[in-house]
């Protein structure tokens, strides 16, 4: 099979319009190909007559056609974009897309597809089977996830989730099989073996992963709640994969002996530290490496794919928990490569990130819809299908509400019952069940075929209700939805600080806390992680310092975009400035003519809102349109905004952070967004002494702003659409 | 066991209980904490606190410890600072860390909100004026930077400074231009710190058994 091309190309700009590029050259592709397609009437044909044209002469072939050659990746290209065009179709029905989850859709659009080719007589195409789903589809979701992945709460839960994943599982997994196999015995009358009901057990009990993330996107829920079932979904990966293998390889056999329950265990150990400890170690592979990227800027997203995708495949080689391994892989690294790459790099790997798992995402649940509707392998059996299903659902609820007295006895923030009622209800099946379920050995497993169609009613059934109703009731029990708003400065110093108490407070007690734990391992981290792996890291980094950087790319973007009339993050205009908390300051107005300021303003203002025009605002498949957007940040360092209160203001531009120095020190260019009267804006110049070559200047008055310099740069920037070039193209390459 | 023996020793340990909300074995293993940094004696004073080594890395070990001699965290409507306490006020002092727990209602929960954002504030507003003027954020600030090293004075300034205006546009936005916002009063303080839901974020593990894992180094 041809290699497919079309999407992790390394083009030079790394430029973040490749995904529509791409969409365009497919489509372009595609047409020339259907024009050629038009020419022939059936693709075996030409074979032939080709053949013959070594006989006879004939005229030379204008347009020719070969089909064979590119089947495969044209099938995956059509696909691709029938899936693409379904995400965005849906779009266009918000009546629909709210109340159905999109992963309904994308499977409805399956079933379709499916039957389709059904009435045709033509085979499922080869792209769905359990190779291409766990080596191709499965990892982008999951880097993303691992990215993306919350690290302080998931780690303040991780008792919490553990327990869920490994305990939970296990008991759904034996509640079911051997209910079944109780069933089956005294019941149906079908003649099932305990193993191979166990073996369906342990396959239909995890809690799928990409099917929790496609339903819980969209319903906001809070952060707690998404975070332990998603971390469970993705932990209890070690626990299906030990279960599958044990009892696939007993099956055969057929007794399990105490020996190998107890091997089994020791598997568990090892699936589970294997895939965390591989993953570990490609990540600091690749944060090491990124450290060194400095003057080859565009790799800079290959490693980190690359990295992750080596992580799985070495943990699949193994029979270790892939998934654990690239969530572990993206997690350690993480931290360290953000550091250390451009900004354009973070942008690529964000966007890939999130057009691939997307991608990923809607072709998967078209083929469950389509391998349900093209039903070549499926047979059904009533009692058993339903039997199942309820068994499920007891299960479930059973060890989610049997469980949750056990944790918390161990939580601080006891779990309500309203809390474990969505834990519970949110154990949506997927994929994963369905293609581990496809992998069984139809020798071994006479009834592989029940199995599937039980698997993949469990599937319907879980995805379908469960995720269609899940919202109504998150609305019904008033669960707590997830905090919109953004962080105010207050709220982050308080965040550090009562940190800091309470670490304080626990050493009074004379208790290892959890806040001593945390602090050991972040001093740890401070002292010699970061030194190795950062480039450039010299001083101990402030995450209050960090915020407030933010913060003030935002406050001025916002004030720029809304034309000079700035919002705080909570509250709506307002009247204060700094002469009502220093009333001894006279306020002092920067010397700007108003003609140049409004001149100024107003191309600032157009400007900006064509560059975020076209962002796209739907599910989680859109960069979060958040102030901290690194291309529009990109933008405003060279463009420091004054505050009007030289008291305040202050000193230039000096390297924030390794991956900014190189940026800064290019770039001096001086420029004040105009800034009206009752403005609430700090800008806050943080000093670091990173480059000793770079002394701190001093504090400066405001200036007014140079509304030539101005001019020229913001004609740049049209031309350069989502480049933002300005100064710092070249600069990229320094440090 | 030992609790029972102790329990006889000081049969105050149940009014304690009522008053601060631990459990008893809770308040056992406190005391038992109390007594290793006391030296045995029924007071505590500054030093004793001070020479804990674990909190030397900690930026705000001074408020931490103030905290704990302020008058105003005994909920005795008294201000000023102790010289020295007693278990009874350490205990009080600590009953500010306790968790919700299941059987929390709402009402509690909010009261328990307030009380924590109270400790909180109290630890800012260092001359007990009820207000947290400019001067002493931006000390708030400074003390909280001064762990990483470079201490950027005119960076805390804007920091405390930003901080300050977002209360005051947020608690007051039609401010007269010439209006002198003094200081961020309590109410001011609970609004703007609403989002961080203080009642399941302020909190440590109190243990019901003995862990004390950490011992005085002195020999006092």
């Amino acid at each position: 099979m041809k290699k497919l091309h079309g999407l992790d190309s390394t083009d030079v700009s790394s430029d973040p319009l490749m995904p529509s590029q791409a969409l365009l050259l497919v489509s372009v592709l595609l047409a020339a190909s259907a024009l050629r397609t038009a020419a022939a009437p059936h693709p075996e044909t030409n074979r032939n007559s080709s053949n013959e044209t070594h006989k006879a002469k004939k005229a030379f072939p204008v347009l020719d056609l070969d089909f064979q050659r590119v089947r495969t990746p044209f099938k995956i290209s059509l696909l691709v974009m029938f899936g693409s065009a379904m995400k965005m179709g849906f779009h266009f029905f918000p009546g629909l897309s709210s109340v159905v989850p999109e992963s309904c859709l994308h499977i409805c659009a399956g079933l379709g597809l499916g039957g389709f080719m059904r009435l045709f007589g033509k085979d499922v195409p080869p792209v769905m089977n359990p190779d291409v789903f766990f080596l191709f589809l499965l990892p982008p979701i999951i880097l993303d996830a691992g990215y993306f992945l919350p690290v302080r709460p998931f780690v303040q839960n991780l008792g919490t989730i553990l327990t869920f994943a490994v305990v939970g599982t296990l008991w759904n997994a034996f509640f079911v099989g051997g209910l079944l196999y109780a069933v089956c015995k005294f019941g149906a009358g079908l003649p099932l073996q305990l193993l191979p009901c166990l073996l369906f057990g342990s396959i239909v009990s995890a809690v799928d992963p990409v099917a929790v993330l496609a339903v819980f996107e969209e319903i906001h829920i809070n952060e707690l709640l998404h975070i332990l079932v998603f971390g469970e979904s993705l932990l209890n990966d070690a626990v299906t994969m030990v279960l599958y293998h044990l009892f696939e390889e007993f099956a055969g056999a057929g007794t399990v002996t105490a020996l190998d329950g107890f091997l089994g265990v020791i598997s568990f150990f090892v699936v589970a530290l294997g895939g965390l400890f591989v993953g570990a170690v490609y990540g600091i592979l690749a944060a090491l490496i990124t450290r060194f990227t400095a003057h080859m800027r565009v790799v800079e997203p290959l490693f980190v794919f690359a990295a992750s995708y080596g992580a799985y495949l070495t943990a699949e080689i193994f029979h270790l928990s892939g998934i654990m391994a690239l969530i572990s892989c993206a997690v350690v690294m993480k931290p360290y490569v953000e550091a250390n790459i451009s900004q354009k790099s973070h942008t690529t790997i964000k966007y890939f990130l999130k057009m691939w798992s997307g991608v990923s995402e809607t072709l998967i649940f078209m083929f469950l819809g389509v391998a349900t509707g093209a039903g070549k392998n499926l047979s059904w059996n009533t009692a058993f299908i339903m039997t199942t299903l309820v068994l499920c659902l007891i299960a479930r609820f059973m060890g989610v509400f049997g469980l949750t007295p056990l944790i918390n006895r161990f939580r601080i923030v006891k779990l309500t019952n309203k809390d474990q009622l969505i834990i519970a209800y949110g154990g949506l099946r997927g994929a994963i069940a369905f293609s581990l379920g496809f992998l069984l050995d139809g020798d071994h497993f006479p009834n592989k075929d029940l199995f599937l169609t039980a698997i993949l009613a469990v599937i319907f059934f879980t995805v379908f209700l469960q995720g269609t109703t899940i919202k109504p009731l998150v609305e019904f029990l008033a669960v707590r939805k997830k905090q919109e708003t953004k962080r105010t400065i207050n709220e982050e110093i308080h965040q550090e600080y009562v940190d800091y108490l309470l670490t304080g407070v626990e050493d009074i007690c004379g208790r290892h806390g959890d806040h001593y734990w945390m602090e050991k391992l972040s001093r740890f981290n401070e002292r010699y992680l970061k030194r190795f792996l950062i480039a450039g890291y010299s001083g101990e980094e402030n995450q209050l310092l960090t915020f407030i950087q933010k913060r003030e790319m935002k406050q001025a973007i916002e004030r720029v975009e809304n034309g000079g009339r700035s919002r705080l993050p909570s509250a709506a205009p307002s009247t204060v400035s700094t002469r009502n908390i220093q009333p001894q300051v006279p306020a002092e107005e920067p010397g700007v003519s108003t003609e140049n300021r409004d001149k100024v303003e107003a191309m600032l203002v157009s400007n900006l809102r064509k560059i975020r025009q076209r962002r796209q605002s739907y599910s989680r498949h859109t960069l979060p349109d958040d102030p901290f957007d690194e291309d529009v940040r990109d933008a405003w360092l060279s463009k420091r905004v004054r505050w009007k209160d030289p008291t305040v203001s202050f000193s230039a531009d000096t390297p924030f952070s390794g991956r900014a120095a190189a940026r800064a020190s290019g770039s001096q260019a001086q420029s004040t967004a105009p800034i009206p009267d009752n403005q609430v804006t700090v800008q806050v110049q943080v000093h670091r002494s990173i480059n000793p070559r770079q002394s701190p200047d001093p504090v400066e008055p405001p200036q007014s702003p140079d509304p030539v310099t101005l001019l020229n740069e913001l004609k740049k920037e049209e031309e350069d659409e989502y480049e933002y070039a300005f100064d710092y193209d070249d600069d990229d390459d320094d440090d | 066991m030992g609790a029972s023996q102790t329990r006889s020793e000081h049969p105050s340990y149940r009014d304690l209980s009522d008053k601060t909300g631990f459990s008893l074995e809770q308040i056992t293993n406190l005391h038992k904490r109390f007594k290793q940094l006391s030296g045995d004696s029924e007071t505590i004073s500054r030093e004793n606190l001070n020479s804990i080594p674990a909190l030397t890395d900690n930026p705000i070990k001074k408020q931490i410890i103030d905290a704990f001699f302020d008058k105003r965290n005994q909920h005795k409507g008294e201000v000023g600072t102790y010289g020295e306490i007693g278990f009874e006020e350490f205990l009080m002092v600590m009953s500010h860390f306790r968790p919700p727990s299941l059987k929390t209602s709402e009402e509690e929960k909010k009261a328990m909100r307030k009380e924590k954002l109270r400790f909180l504030f109290n630890m800012h507003d260092s001359d007990s004026d009820g207000m947290i003027n400019l001067e002493e954020y931006r000390k708030v600030v400074e003390e909280l930077l001064s762990k990483s090293g470079n201490i950027d004075l005119e960076a805390a300034k804007a920091i405390a400074d930003a901080a300050m205006l977002e209360v005051a546009s947020t608690s007051m936005p039609d401010m007269a231009p010439d209006y002198f916002y003094e200081g961020i009063t309590f109410e001011h303080f609970e609004q703007i710190l609403s989002g961080l839901e203080m009642e399941s974020r302020m909190h440590i593990r109190f243990l019901d058994v003995d862990t004390v894992t950490m011992r005085c180094d002195k020999k006092q």
